[in-house]
């Protein structure tokens, strides 16, 4: 009996339509990227089982966390024109390039005073500062309050948008820091927070 | 892997014309391909694809000078004194008159609790429902806050807001030993 030859098949396969389908999804997730962006303290936020989706711009975060307060507002338009309308109120002039480096500048957690010296720094040295929190009391004229002040004139004068407010905490922080930020807010007419909560089930 | 196309090449080529080789098309996509997957694996990775959701929490105006506001009785009301260490007490009245409870956050505590006191207080009332009152110590944490207003959002308990603590609260949580 003659033996039955199995054909050999060639071991390569056509990696066109593969090669297609990957660089189309590359393409969609390096468009869709928004990089993680990293905390300047570690906030683990509470979950809460209705909740709703926030707004990407004319937003504003405020992170505690450790008894410290970070101060964030998205679009770096918005971000530059806030240090203006800041600089401006405490007699601190900012230099083009002060001005650029934080439109970069996610979250931070400075007194102003401090802040020329912080946008000096080149990127490496300010992630690792130990940043002590923007100053918070029960005053009226704190400088969060002046921050999110400015933030609001400046989403105003260039989107013409009501800034809208979300507070980022940390589960385990104590009450009376949350309630100072709140209060803060609630001095200029701010009643409607967004609390920044992960899902769970019911 | 690679291949090599050779065909329609002239491999014997007599006399004078000499034909130039034909190049092969195909090429090799093995490290193409592999670089793309680690492309899309690396940005897989470093993308937030769950965007953050937040809760909505509306405080009420402190500078409204009572204006357009009822008195209310006060045993349509209910209070819960949030304390230390994920533990709350709640009465309904006034403080000192009814005796408080001390219960956790969990669903069989706190959701049971409001779902049984909305029931009696809108039996009793005709109908209208709880008002409840959220006073936060110094040690209560903002998981806390967030949980109890989560709670009341599941419930359905729309009349709420979140006001400060008085000392004779207080008092009634540090003889509960809920406040050190």
């Amino acid at each position: 009996m003659p033996r039955v030859k199995v054909a050999r098949k060639s071991t390569a396969i056509d990696m066109t339509a593969m090669c297609d389908v990957a660089f189309l999804l590359l393409t969609f997730f390096i468009l869709s990227a928004k990089p993680k962006t990293q905390d300047p303290t570690k906030i683990g936020i509470p979950a809460a089982t209705i909740i709703g989706p926030i707004p990407e711009v004319d937003f504003s975060t405020i992170l505690i966390g450790q008894g410290k307060v970070f101060f964030n507002v998205e679009g770096d338009d918005v971000r530059k024109k806030t240090l203006e309308i800041m600089g401006d109120k405490y007699k601190i002039t900012f230099t083009p390039d002060e001005k650029n480096t934080f439109s970069g500048v996610e979250s931070f957690g400075l007194p102003i005073a401090q802040l020329k010296g912080f946008l000096d720094m080149d990127a490496k040295q300010r992630s690792t500062i130990a940043q002590p929190g923007v100053p918070v009391d029960t005053t009226n004229t704190n400088e969060l309050y002046d921050w999110v002040h400015s933030a609001r004139l400046a989403d105003k004068y260039l989107h013409d948008k009501e800034l809208k407010i979300g507070i980022k905490g940390d589960s385990e922080e104590e009450y009376p820091t949350v309630q100072k930020v709140i209060s803060t807010l609630q001095k200029q007419k701010i009643d409607r927070f967004n609390l920044i909560t992960a899902l769970k089930s019911k | 892997m690679a291949e090599l196309d050779t065909s329609g090449g002239g491999g014997k080529h007599k006399g004078g014309k000499v034909r130039t080789k034909k190049k092969a098309t195909r090429v090799d996509l093995t490290a193409m391909v592999d670089l793309a997957f680690l492309l899309i694996t690396f940005f897989i990775l470093t993308t937030t694809l769950s965007k953050p959701k937040a809760m909505e929490l509306i405080m009420p105006d402190k500078d409204d000078k009572q204006i357009n506001q009822l008195p209310v009785p006060a045993t349509r009301t209910m209070t819960l004194l949030l304390g230390d260490n994920n533990k709350l007490e709640w009465f309904v009245g006034e403080p000192g008159k009814t005796q408080p409870t001390v219960i956790g956050y969990g669903k069989e505590d706190l959701r049971k609790v409001l779902i049984d006191q909305d029931k009696a207080i809108k039996l009793s009332h005709g109908g209208q429902g709880m008002i409840v009152v959220v006073k936060p110590s110094a040690q209560s944490t903002y998981k806390n806050v967030v949980t109890v207003m989560d709670e009341l959002n599941i419930t359905g308990i729309d009349s709420r807001a979140i006001v400060d603590i008085t000392p004779v609260e207080l008092g009634l949580l540090k003889r509960d030993g809920l406040y050190k």
